[in-house]
């Protein structure tokens, strides 16, 4: 069942993979500019939806193989939430017809549960704290307000994209930039991960931490950064250019560095070969999009993603830390972070209605707004401490 | 000053941008520039906020009740509560040192000026507080300034709006058509097929549906409120307990906070780690990682509830009747009135007795056994035969204090250390001996008896916390009603359709407040089987 739950979601993968192509086919497709006629943009959707089907069969064959709802770590959580991104993305599909969603949407979806597969992926048994119903309850309903949310991401890159004027350089096509730099820093840390993963590569340090005890950390990326009185313990591997203070994790410093790199050389290369902005070479693709739509769509996702993402990660959550951790609150930072998601989009709607953001305005507040879930998802999960941090 | 007349006839109150009736612009600004959309927000009505600003009370009310103010707090909010997960908050750091030490050790610089800005306790800080408070002030002011005015704009708007406001809608269209009745007939007909309700007056009517979502927003806000008031509920007497329970197995305590009412006895602690060969196929991998046996599976204290029955006086022993048995667990609490305890710490094999020989040092005869329970010793042990052991002094948890003094740290046996009087028959006044864990001291270094140690006996302890939170209930109402009002605003919308006939001409005209895309794919099913052209979206024509 394991074994079978792993290779619908490489097959969930590559249907997704596929749809992209199709996606972008159908913008080129100069035939039929009425959505309704164009066979690129049905075999888009037809990719996408079969891509689903077979994530969700991943989802409950994994269920069944577990015992428990698979979303109780990093690898599980992600890959759900990629997988409830791409659901969220079918339903507004059947509702706009936009084509070019898909071609922006399914790609940060593939880096999202290529993300995943780079922590431990195996079925683990479940802690005393995770043990009940609102596992799921709770779990799956953040994650799915988590990804309409995320819809207005893509809507606002959409927006951004046709909008930035890429004539000159400014402040805005610098951050519009920023943001396909970050999507190529992320899949560089994928490849990175994955080949030195496929060479298996390990590397043994001893190092002082910073209560003074001596320690073991093992690396798997080549070490560019030694930890605090490092000594290496394994033959012929790399020992480390400069030497981290005890209160840095090296190993975690490390991955972000060779991520950096690659995503920087990969940059390079890409810009190389297509003499340009990647966001200005996106232009086209966008160029016959109506901005109302997208800003619409925009608007809608964050309208029907607020009150999902209330109830699953703050009511729920409430109610299921008042149940396991005797209070519904207690400052942890995944609960404040949850709160700080809940009021950046609260202050969006409010600028929204009532100060008349709309459009451009609108469009970078999504992008931060996605922004701040990621951070929640990434950064306080492997960099805070907290109850939250199960990965 | 207090009315403002349009030309229709109608009496607005004063500071109305829109005639409540008609629709005709008051207000200078709208006048005479026909290229302008209508500013639709509050359907033109008159907000206190934007008409009076002479007392102090106007401009606190004018404070409160900007938008742009409201905004601000959010945002400041926002970024107080990220600077509060920068490094982690008092309560969650190590209670073994103190917070000034732990920020500067763990952070250097950065952390003893966390520390000092009082970061590590942000979100109880009077200014964060304010914060919140403002934030609820805001709510309230905002939505007083708002929906009142609203209400009435649409309780009273008029069915014959004037050709000036329809073109200033952002949906228009204007229809030559030959027969007006015929086509009016049938977008009536598609109009009720869509749910409208249709008010008519002289040829002009007035679709409207979803009206009640306009109120989401305010009952949304309402169910904030409440539970905002819910959350200082907390402050009252009586409202909130939280407290710790340590119990021993075997012991039985007054649980806290319950005024003597009840009691807990504590029976076994069991923990149980995730191990190998007696888990699934599937989770192996997993626990090879992490390691076999590291994985905690279950915390659980098995007790029994007791309820104290009719008044005892202090010192006198309660009489008990038994309750229920309960198995605490982590994500159950045992649970009774308003009372839950939680399951929450453990501590494993705590010292609790200690057995000691009275013996010869040259023969290493024994005299008899000592069992000392170590959280309540006893004075004397008589062993019979003239052979006794006293307890001059016990130091349950044992250092030497700064002046090279023995002293404990606490009452909890962690490392008990005894001065031993051991009296016999031929030591009538007793020899002295300080006993600690390996080791004896004797001040005279001639005794001829000595405790020797011969084993100990340990338990388990288990933490429990126990809460009762009589806010929970208000919490609840104030989350269902924000969880209400919000769908009721975000999942409908408002949708208004006027329409103007006058020689062989068509007005129509479309207002709603989100969702412009769906209104013009329904207008499109509205209009069909009529000659009305659809309606132009005048604001995307700007663009």
């Amino acid at each position: 069942m394991a074994e079978l739950s792993s290779t619908l979601l490489y097959i969930a993968f590559i249907l997704y993979l596929i749809g992209t192509f199709f996606f972008g086919g159908s913008i080129r497709d100069k035939r039929g500019k009425d959505e309704k006629t164009n066979r690129w943009a049905r075999l888009g959707i037809a990719a996408a939806i079969l891509g689903f089907l077979s994530q969700l069969g991943y989802f409950v064959t994994r269920w069944i193989a577990a015992g428990h709802a698979p979303v109780s770590n990093l690898f599980e959580f992600t890959t759900f939430f990629g997988m409830m991104l791409v659901g969220a993305f079918i339903i507004i599909y059947f509702i706009y017809k936009l084509s070019a969603l898909g071609l922006f949407t399914l790609p940060v979806a593939l880096l999202l549960i290529a993300y995943a597969s780079m922590f431990p992926t195996e079925i683990s048994p479940l802690i005393p704290a995770l043990q009940s119903d609102w596992l799921k309850i709770h779990v799956t309903t953040a994650a799915a307000g988590q990804a309409i949310l995320a819809i207005s991401f893509v809507a606002g890159v959409l927006y951004l994209t046709k909008v930035v004027d890429q004539s000159k350089a400014t402040k805005k096509t610098f951050w519009l930039e920023f943001v396909m730099f970050v999507l190529v820093t992320t899949l560089a840390f994928v490849i990175v991960t994955t080949v030195f993963r496929a060479m298996d590569y390990e590397s043994v340090f001893k190092w002082i931490d910073k209560n003074g005890q001596e320690a073991e950390m093992e690396f798997h990326l080549p070490a560019l950064v030694a930890p605090h009185e490092g000594e290496l313990l394994t033959k012929d591997r790399l020992a480390g250019f400069v030497e981290l203070p005890a209160i840095l994790s090296a190993r975690k410093v490390n991955t972000v560095l060779w991520s950096t790199f690659v995503g920087l050389i990969l940059y390079g290369v890409i810009r190389l070969i297509l003499r340009k902005r990647i966001s200005a070479a996106l232009q086209p693709l966008v160029k016959n999009l109506n901005l109302d739509v997208v800003d619409e769509i925009g608007y809608r996702s964050v309208a029907i993603g607020f009150p999902v993402f209330t109830l699953g990660a703050l009511i729920f959550a409430m109610i299921w830390a008042q149940i396991a951790w005797t209070r519904f609150w207690g400052w942890d930072p995944k609960e404040v972070w949850a709160l700080i998601t809940w009021l950046f989009y609260a202050a969006y709607l409010h600028l929204r209605l009532s100060r008349g953001w709309h459009g451009e305005k609108s469009a970078w507040l999504a992008v931060i707004g996605f922004a701040i879930i990621m951070f929640n998802l990434i950064f306080v999960n492997l960099v805070i401490a907290g109850l939250h941090s199960y990965a | 000053m207090n009315h403002v007349k349009c030309e229709c006839g109608h009496v607005n109150p004063f500071g109305t941008v829109l005639c409540e009736n008609c629709g005709r612009a008051l207000a200078a600004e709208g006048e005479g520039n026909s290229e302008k959309l209508h500013d639709m927000r509050y359907d033109g009505s008159a907000r206190r906020s934007q008409t009076y600003n002479k007392t102090i009370v106007d401009k606190v009310w004018n404070f409160f009740s900007s938008v742009k103010v409201g905004v601000w707090l959010i945002v400041i909010t926002l970024i107080a509560s990220a600077i509060g997960t920068i490094f982690p908050q008092e309560l969650y750091i190590p209670s073994n040192v103190t917070p000034e030490q732990f920020y500067k050790d763990e952070y250097g610089i950065l952390g003893q000026l966390y520390y000092q800005l009082g970061f590590h306790r942000l979100y109880g800080s009077w200014w964060y507080m304010t914060l919140i408070a403002s934030i609820g002030i805001s709510l309230v002011i905002c939505s007083l300034d708002r929906v009142i005015p609203l209400y009435r704009a649409l309780k009273n708007q008029g069915v014959s709006r004037h050709e000036s406001f329809l073109k200033r809608q952002r949906l228009f269209s204007e229809s030559y058509v030959d027969n007006i009745e015929k086509n009016v007939e049938q977008v009536k007909k598609n109009l009720t097929a869509r749910r409208y309700r249709i008010r008519e007056e002289n040829g002009n009517i007035l679709a409207e549906k979803n009206r009640f979502s306009r109120w989401g927003p305010y009952v949304n806000h309402i169910g904030l409120i409440i539970f905002l008031i819910g959350a200082m509920l907390r402050f009252f007497p009586g409202m909130y307990v939280d407290e710790v329970l340590w119990l021993r197995e075997g012991e039985t305590k007054e649980i806290p906070g319950t005024n003597g009412e009840y009691y807990l006895k504590h029976h076994q602690f069991i923990l149980e780690t995730y191990q190998k060969e007696k888990e699934k196929d599937v989770f192996q991998e997993a626990i090879d990682r992490v390691g076999d046996g590291s994985v905690a599976k279950n915390f659980q204290s098995n007790v029994t509830l007791y309820k104290k029955q009719g008044d005892s006086l202090p010192g006198e022993e309660p009489k008990l009747k038994e309750v229920k048995d309960f198995s605490i667990r982590v994500n159950e609490p045992l649970k009774f009135d308003s009372y839950a305890v939680y399951q929450v710490n453990y501590k494993l094999n705590e010292l609790n007795k200690m057995t000691f020989d009275l013996i010869d040092k040259k023969s290493g005869k024994s005299f008899g056994k000592v069992v000392i329970d170590l959280l309540n010793p006893e004075k004397k042990y008589d062993l019979g035969n003239g052979y006794a052991v006293e307890i001059a002094s016990y130091l349950p948890d044992f250092y030497f204090d700064d002046e090279g003094n023995p002293a404990t740290r606490s009452r909890v046996p962690n490392n008990p250390a005894f001065v031993f009087k051991m009296i016999a028959p031929d030591r009538p006044k007793g020899e002295t001996s300080f006993v600690a864990i390996q080791q004896t001291i004797e001040p005279n270094e001639n005794n001829k008896y000595k405790m020797k140690f011969s084993g100990i006996e340990t338990k388990n302890l288990t933490g429990l916390v126990v809460r009762k939170d009589l806010t929970l209930w208000v919490l609840g109402v104030g989350g269902a009603i924000f969880m209400i009002g919000l769908i009721q605003g975000l999942y409908w919308q408002h949708r208004r359709i006027w329409l103007k006939a006058d020689n062989g001409k068509i007005m129509l005209a479309g207002h709603t407040n989100k969702n412009w895309f769906g209104l013009k794919n329904e207008l499109d099913i509205i209009l069909r089987d009529t000659e009305i052209q659809k309606p132009v979206d005048q604001k995307q024509l700007k663009e």
